[in-house]
């Protein structure tokens, strides 16, 4: 069905009432504008869906010539005229038919130069003078040149830019500089790992690219991930390839440059020539026999200077005595405490050993061996006469009971605290024991035949940690947290002062010779001190892993042993010359294993037979050892 | 900095550092008093400060527009030469030769910058003009020795008047230029580098009797001038472009003589002795064979290869190449040529295919430059898979990871042949494998039987001997092993005290070479296992597939 057009009506001639605004604002609502009386003008209805806009292009025949008007909405069919002047416009011509734009020119003036002048106005002075403006101009460039402001063009270089820089090569131009100059290290050079087709062993696996992300970039060793491409059409551009020359450049001018000696060494040669061990026996290399019968820890070992006999001391509070031949426990002695230190005494006529129990030393005959021997001590222990005036002293010295008696026990040394240690002089006649204290009460020397006991030191030093008596001459070694101090017992002073450079002293021993002394820390260092060079460590050995408990010389032998927590006891070839210019000659020759790890414990005590070149040992996990 | 970087100024780690740096141990940069004294005399700061003074005039000039004061300024613009810098800080053409790698590098990646942004189009034209300058002369020379196709770009090391010299060029893609990036710095290298190698350039040409800038040899010229005529208008342009396509031999001052290989004289040095002058003989033979490489060969480069290096390369070696003539100008002869032995081709297969030429994919050029020798062609035809691909760069020490396929290689230089035969054992063992297949799996069953007899009977005897132990005597052979085995121990024993008794810093120096040389150990295993599990994979995957096709 056409479209009816709209009724005319007089309306129509207010085309409309809203002015010149945008018409968008009203997309939205059904009107446009209002009339005079306030009502709403309405848009034409238009509800043509795209079906009957269709129809209406197909039937309407004037369908091309219709146009809406937006003002009003309405549809409006062109004119013929319209028709056309919208043709014109479109090719570009004027609108309006009638004019002609192809109008014949008229000349208003003529090209002929005539010889009268269409003014008669006579030149200006102005054009006859020189023009003020120029000179001041003239006259400023004239000053600019004169003051050398301005410059004549430089006249163009024709050297070449490129000539043999080096026809002349001067060795003189060499300066200081180019010595002294270090040379930019070169880029390290590809490996097969780079190559875009690589083995396939050097493409990474999937954790190792893993771990390859995880890493920080500095830390990489490859700063790129190898990667395989099947040919090299399929080989993208490397995209951190810009990156690595700027980091180049930034390496070549911000980077200190240094020379460094490259160690270029052998390893083999690093290691000492020292002598073969083989050429340096007799020393124990082998485990021999097995000393059984302790429950608990064993701390302490000594021997008979017979070297028949051999005492322990243990946790377990027993002490036991063992033949060193056929590892038989001869004899069992309860004390009732921990055993802390026993000492056999060294001189061979006398039989008795002093056993640290608690506060307490007992002084013990094992009845063992020549009848003799052990009778004859006894003697002399009975032929005490007690002097007629008491005197005063820091223990008490008891006689055993009858019941303590039948077991071995012949005198008792009553401290005032727990001892630590006990040592015999080397003549057997006195011993020293330690207490742990914090007074001047910690080292005494008792004198046995007498029974009479001293304190030698009227000020405290420091923890003492262990007391030993020089083998020859009258001295007198204490050792306490740090320090080694040696006295002189007849004047009654203190000679010398030993820096172990260690943090904790645990043990010491003297060589036989009497000028050597080794200290064993629980920093696992073992200090051997020259006492006729210097108050300093000869040498310092690190050869434990964990602390020493304590170290040992051989009587005879050049041989001295130290015992550790790692359960190892190494054996050293410990020479010392009689010439006072040749220094000692320090080799380990044997690492001796055996004890099992209790309690992060291993070798509580080692000691030298006193003649053989044999090794006992004592360990946390209850056993005595001999090596052989 | 920019004259630090000019100069080849560095800095330096003072000795006390916390001395220098007055008490704070804060990282920081020191240069030497006497390196900052001597920048300070340098005439080109005050070229600097001139042009920085320059640069301020101009940009008031144009702030208030006076164009004829533009105008001066910029016909007075100050300039600056680097040539004493480079004669000062390479007193000897040498020392500027073992300089030479990271100009070159440079050098190459700049050429490939975008002519937009980033830097001036000038430098980038110098610098694709400086390195194709230098291809030219590597070619001239035959001097280049070894390629390797890297995952970053192609390593090229060519040994020029006795030094070698590394450079690595870029694959030629679009650079996705970074931002974290100081491209001022690396222009001032640039600068720098351009300089020298310039200098360096003529100074080689003219090793060579050749002109310098470059000409290209009158015939080849006469040839060229048809294609130049049509399709490029700019002389200028097309003569860096006929350079670049490397396949004109340059001409020379003098006219090149062809008995200019006279036999060197042999200059016998005293203390030298027979065997030495003979390996050097033989040395210098070698190099000469392998200069030759690709001589009386005719190479074409299908389009979809990179033409320059290839190119540069078989030229290089003496070969004769040639392209497709729309690929670029420079191309002396078509693909029909009846005369081509090598095309070169770098897809996975080739409709028509001319009989008499080999179709071979570019990894074989890089391959046979790098084992001096023409390999065989079987390997790199179109669509097989290539063997991989090594680096000419390492040299296996002894105690080193060697791959096999280097190992195969070493073999084939010394003139053995040992590829074909162990392939053929390989196959044959395989085909063998196979049919034994089926009755190893029976025989397995039956072996491990036998095992497991064996085993009892070892543990009966053992128990045997167990309980005979105190009676018998053992037997002599036993002994034997023993005492060795004793030895050993002994001696590692010896060791291991003699360790001990090593003072601290050299203990450390002591375990420090030893744990470096594990990890070398640690690490060369690593990849032998990472490869034998590979080789089986692969073997089992080809067994595998046999099957399935026989099934």
């Amino acid at each position: 069905p056409a479209l009816t057009p709209l009724p005319s009506t007089p309306l129509q001639d207010i085309r409309n009432t809203v002015g010149n605004i945008p018409m968008e604002w009203y997309q939205d609502f059904p009107h446009i504008g209002y009339s005079l009386e306030g009502k709403k003008i309405y848009k034409p209805i238009r509800n043509k869906d795209e079906l009957d806009m269709f129809l209406e292009k197909m039937e309407n025949p004037d369908y091309w010539r219709t146009v809406q008007d937006k003002m009003t909405g309405a549809d409006i069919k062109l004119t013929d005229e319209q028709v056309d002047l919208v043709h014109r416009l479109q090719k570009g011509q004027f609108g309006d038919v009638h004019f002609n734009s192809y109008e014949p020119a008229v000349d208003f003036f003529t090209h002929e130069v005539m010889i009268h002048p269409v003014t008669n106005r006579p030149a200006d002075k102005r054009s006859f003078i020189p023009s003020l403006i120029e000179k001041e101009k003239v006259s400023k460039l004239v000053h600019a040149i004169k003051m050398g402001w301005i410059k004549p063009r430089k006249p163009k270089d024709d050297t070449p830019t490129y000539y043999d820089l080096w026809a002349h090569e001067d060795p003189n131009s060499i300066l200081g500089r180019h010595k002294m100059h270090v040379p930019a290290p070169k880029m390290k050079l590809p490996g097969h790992e780079e190559s875009y087709n690589p083995p396939p062993e050097y493409l990474l696996s999937e954790e190792e690219k893993l771990a390859w992300e995880q890493q920080e970039p500095a830390e990489r060793k490859l700063n790129f991930v190898p990667q395989q491409y099947r040919c090299l059409r399929a080989v993208p551009a490397y995209s951190r390839f810009i990156h690595e020359r700027f980091e180049r450049c930034l390496d070549l001018y911000l980077c200190p440059r240094q020379r460094k000696m490259r160690v270029n060494v052998d390893p083999e040669d690093l290691i000492p020539k020292l002598p073969k061990p083989r050429d340096l026996q007799p020393f124990p290399t082998t485990q021999a026999l097995v000393y059984r019968g302790h429950t608990s820890l064993v701390r302490c070992l000594s021997i008979s200077p017979s070297g028949q006999w051999l005492v322990s001391g243990s946790d377990d509070c027993t002490v036991r005595f063992w033949e060193v031949c056929t590892a038989r426990c001869m004899k069992t002695l309860p004390v009732g405490g921990v055993v802390k230190s026993v000492a056999w005494n060294p001189n061979p006529t006398i039989c008795l050993v002093a056993i640290c129990v608690e506060q307490s030393v007992l002084l013990v005959n094992p009845c063992l061996g020549d009848k003799l021997l052990y009778g004859a001590t006894d003697q002399l222990l009975e032929s005490y006469v007690a002097p007629e005036e008491e005197r005063v002293q820091p223990v008490q010295w008891v006689t055993a009971t009858m019941e303590e008696h039948g077991k071995g026990v012949r005198l008792i040394v009553q401290h005032s605290k727990a001892v630590k240690q006990v040592t015999w002089h080397g003549k057997g006649d006195y011993f020293a024991s330690v207490v742990s204290d914090n007074s001047n009460m910690q080292v005494l020397i008792h004198q046995t035949s007498k029974r009479w006991s001293q304190n030698p030191f009227r000020k405290s030093k420091g923890l003492v940690q262990c007391v030993l008596f020089h083998p020859i001459r009258p001295y007198f070694f204490v050792a306490t947290q740090r320090y080694v101090r040696v006295y002189n017992l007849l004047k009654q002073e203190l000679t010398k002062k030993l820096m172990t450079n260690c943090k904790w002293v645990s043990s010491m021993a003297i060589h036989p010779g009497g000028d050597n002394i080794i200290c064993g820390s629980y920093d696992s260092k073992l200090a051997w001190f020259d006492l006729d060079l210097s108050t300093r460590p000869y040498q310092l050995l690190r050869h434990h892993k964990k602390a020493l408990r304590s170290v040992a010389f051989h009587k005879h032998y050049p041989l001295f042993a130290s015992g550790s927590d790692d359960g190892t006891v190494i054996v050293c070839h410990g020479m010392v010359y009689n010439d006072l210019l040749q220094n000692p000659l320090l080799v380990p020759v044997k690492v001796l294993k055996g004890h099992a790890m209790t309690l992060d414990l291993g070798v509580l005590d080692v000691l030298f037979h006193p003649t053989q070149p044999w090794v006992f040992s004592s360990g946390a996990d209850g056993t005595v050892r001999l090596y052989t | 900095r920019r004259l630090c970087i000019l100069k080849g100024i560095y800095p330096h780690e003072p000795k006390h550092k916390k001395k220098v740096n007055k008490g704070s141990t804060a990282a920081r940069t020191f240069y030497l008093l006497k390196d900052i004294k001597f920048l300070l005399h340098e005439p080109i700061v005050n070229k600097f400060r001139e042009y920085k003074v320059f640069v301020r005039k101009l940009r008031k000039a144009y702030g208030k527009s006076e164009w004829s004061t533009v105008d001066r300024l910029k016909d007075n613009k100050p300039s600056y030469k680097l040539d004493h810098i480079v004669k000062e800080r390479y007193p000897t053409f040498v020392d500027a030769l073992r300089d030479l790698d990271d100009a070159l590098s440079m050098c190459f990646l700049f050429s490939t910058f975008p002519r937009t942004g980033k830097c001036h189009v000038q430098t980038i034209q110098l610098c694709r003009r400086l390195a194709v300058e230098f291809l030219n002369y590597v070619i001239a020379s035959r001097s280049l020795r070894k390629v390797f196709l890297s995952i970053k770009g192609i390593y090229y090391q060519a040994e020029v008047l006795g030094q070698p010299v590394t450079w690595i060029t870029p694959y030629t893609f679009a650079h996705d230029h970074p931002t974290d990036v100081d491209y001022r710095v690396m222009a001032t290298f640039t600068e720098f580098y351009t300089t020298l190698l310039g200098f360096v350039n003529f100074r080689l040409y003219h090793s060579l009797n050749l002109l310098y800038p470059p000409k290209i040899d009158g015939q080849a010229d006469v040839e060229l001038k048809p294609v130049e005529g049509k399709e490029y208008a700019m002389d200028s342009e097309s003569y860096l472009e006929k350079l670049s396509a490397l396949s004109a031999s340059l001409a020379r001052v003098v006219a090149p003589t062809h008995e200019d290989e006279v036999e060197m004289d042999e200059f016998p040095v005293e203390g030298e002795t027979a065997e030495q002058m003979d390996a050097r003989k033989k040395e210098q033979e070698a190099l000469e064979k392998h200069k030759k490489l690709f001589e009386g060969l005719r190479f074409f480069l299908n389009r979809e290869v990179p033409r320059e290096p290839l190119a540069f390369i078989i030229r290089c070696f003496g070969g004769q190449v040639s392209w497709d003539k729309s690929l670029c100008i420079g191309a002396t002869y078509d693909v029909s040529d009846p005369s081509i032995t090598h095309q070169i081709v770098d897809r996975p297969r080739l409709e028509q295919q001319v009989v008499g030429r080999y179709y071979l994919q570019p990894q074989w050029v890089f391959d046979s430059v790098n084992a001096k020798l023409c390999l065989p062609v079987a390997d790199y035809f179109p669509g097989v898979l290539l063997p991989p691909h090594l680096s000419p760069f390492v040299t296996e020490q002894e105690g080193d990871y060697v791959p096999p396929e280097k190992l195969k290689l070493l073999a084939m230089q010394r003139g053995e042949n040992p590829d074909e035969e162990s392939e053929e054992e390989e196959e044959e063992e395989e085909e063998e494998e196979d049919e034994n297949d089926k009755e190893e799996e029976e025989e397995e069953d039956e072996s491990e039987k036998e095992e497991e007899m064996k085993l009892k009977k070892m543990e009966e005897q053992k128990t045997q001997s167990n309980k005979a132990l105190p009676v018998k005597v053992t037997a002599g052979k036993l002994r034997l092993e023993d005492k060795q085995r004793l030895e050993q121990e002994q001696q590692s024993e010896e060791k291991r005290l003699a360790i001990m008794m090593m003072k601290k810093r050299e203990k450390y120096l002591y375990k420090k070479i030893m744990f470096g040389k594990k990890r070398k150990v640690r690490e060369a295993n690593k990849l032998a296992a990472k490869r034998k599990a590979h080789d089986t994979a692969v073997k089992e995957e080809k067994k595998k597939s046999k099957k399935a096709r026989r099934a």
